[in-house]
């Protein structure tokens, strides 16, 4: 590793190195977007139906739980090495590892909002006479919809903030950036760190506005905008 | 796997074991007096809470780059975002404990006549046990896992040989799959061991309060 003097004057070399190249981080933080993306959509197809109906029968509470825990312990890096000797270099294997890393906490929360939906309110629901389906379209998913966001925001912040280790196995994004000081020297290094932090708290605060509006009015009182692994209960 | 074990696997699995308890210690010996402070007063909560929400938001492998300038390439830094990292998971969990105490018990414990000091280290602390022990299996886990990251910056760690392995023009998979066991295993070990210490702690939470 090629080791610049690193040191408070590195701040103003990185700042200067983002002002330089605006157009090249942009498109680095866009391809960064796009892979965070696919991999978000895939874990939300997977994650979200399976947990909602697990949750709507009240089974496998071991499964939804115990995935979030094995996903916790997989580190990312070993996962997006894994897949690469599965899948070759690109695009492909590290979708498939972000998406591995975003399906715990999206399975675990949309389980446990829809398992812990009042009693009372889906004996009610099936007493006027609801079918299955309008239980859970009408009941059942609003009333689960801020923990289900809950976790779809802790997946999404956590394959973006992942997203740049994806370079080492040919991801692109900022990412291609940070592990190769030998070309962008420390100040770039620095420079994209800083835009990949930018880029993190965007995507949080953007995916809290979203879950504000989606939040039925009635249950908007609670708290959004706390702990992303407050709700993940290990 | 058994061929570098002595050289290259076995010293990565021990600073990998060091480089994570220093910062749950330490990330312990800092959540504790927080949450205790939050617990006294309320108000600090939510900025304390906030506060730590953020840090989580910021990608290790850029809050490592990050800290470069403080501290340069050192122990130092990697531990500086490992511990920032553990207090985000121990911190909520030790004020949720704290403060999840049933309104009922507090009342018991008044009108037995327990000062403020008796209620919290006789009543609430020992309540708070299976939540903080919660916190300290979630710190532990990720811990294992963001110090993979750290040998980007370092060559230390299980993150090492999976990172050279990366560098070859035809990746090694024995590396990448023995290293990456390894750290899955370390973590689901920890994650084992707080659990039979939560069972010896309080033994009345058999059935996972925490």
């Amino acid at each position: 590793m090629i080791l610049d003097t690193a040191n408070l004057h590195t701040f103003v070399e990185a700042f200067r190195f983002i002002g330089d190249n605006q157009h090249f981080l942009l498109s680095k933080a866009l391809e960064q977007l796009e892979l965070a993306g696919a991999a978000l959509l895939i874990s939300v197809a997977i994650a979200l139906p399976a947990g909602v109906v697990l949750g709507h029968y009240h089974r496998g509470a071991n499964v939804a739980i115990g995935t979030s825990i094995v996903g916790r312990g997989l580190p990312s890096l070993v996962l997006i090495a894994t897949f690469l000797t599965l899948l070759g270099i690109g695009f492909v294997n590290n979708m498939v590892a972000l998406a591995v890393l975003g399906t715990g906490p999206i399975l675990t929360n949309s389980f446990d909002g829809i398992d812990r939906v009042d009693r009372d309110a889906v004996e009610a629901a099936r007493g006027m006479g609801m079918t299955d389906s309008q239980m859970l379209r009408r009941v059942e998913l609003p009333l689960a919809i801020p923990m289900i966001f809950t976790g779809i925001r802790v997946a999404a912040v956590t394959i973006v903030a992942t997203a740049p280790i994806a370079a080492v196995a040919g991801g692109g994004g900022l990412g291609d950036i940070i592990v190769n000081q030998a070309s962008y020297r420390l100040a770039g290094v620095l420079g994209a760190s800083l835009c990949v932090m930018l880029l993190s708290a965007l995507v949080f605060l953007a995916l809290a506005a979203i879950q504000i509006a989606v939040t039925p009015a009635p249950l908007r009182g609670s708290r959004v905008v706390g702990n992303p692994r407050r709700k993940e209960t290990l | 796997m058994q061929e570098h074990w002595g050289d290259t696997l076995g010293p990565a699995l021990v600073q990998h074991i060091e480089l994570t308890l220093i910062a749950v210690v330490i990330g312990f010996v800092l959540a504790f007096p927080l949450a205790l402070l939050a617990h006294r007063y309320r108000v600090l909560e939510q900025p304390f809470g906030a506060f730590s929400a953020l840090l989580y938001t910021i990608p290790s492998l850029a809050l490592f780059q990050f800290l470069i300038p403080f501290s340069g390439l050192t122990t130092t830094t990697v531990e500086i975002a490992l511990v920032a990292y553990t207090l985000v998971m121990l911190f909520p969990n030790f004020v949720a404990g704290l403060n999840g105490t049933p309104s009922e018990v507090l009342e018991a414990a008044r009108g037995m006549g327990l000062t403020q000091r008796q209620v919290l280290w006789r009543v609430e602390l020992p309540l708070a046990v299976p939540a903080i022990i919660g916190g300290l299996r979630i710190a532990v886990v990720s811990t294992v896992a963001i110090a993979t990251i750290a040998a980007l910056l370092l060559p230390k760690g299980l993150g090492y040989p999976i990172f050279l392995a990366l560098k070859e023009p035809t990746p090694f998979k024995t590396e990448i799959y023995s290293a990456g066991l390894l750290a899955v295993v370390l973590a689901l070990t920890c994650d084992a061991l707080l659990v039979g210490l939560r069972r010896v702690l309080v033994p009345w939470a058999r059935k996972g309060l925490a």
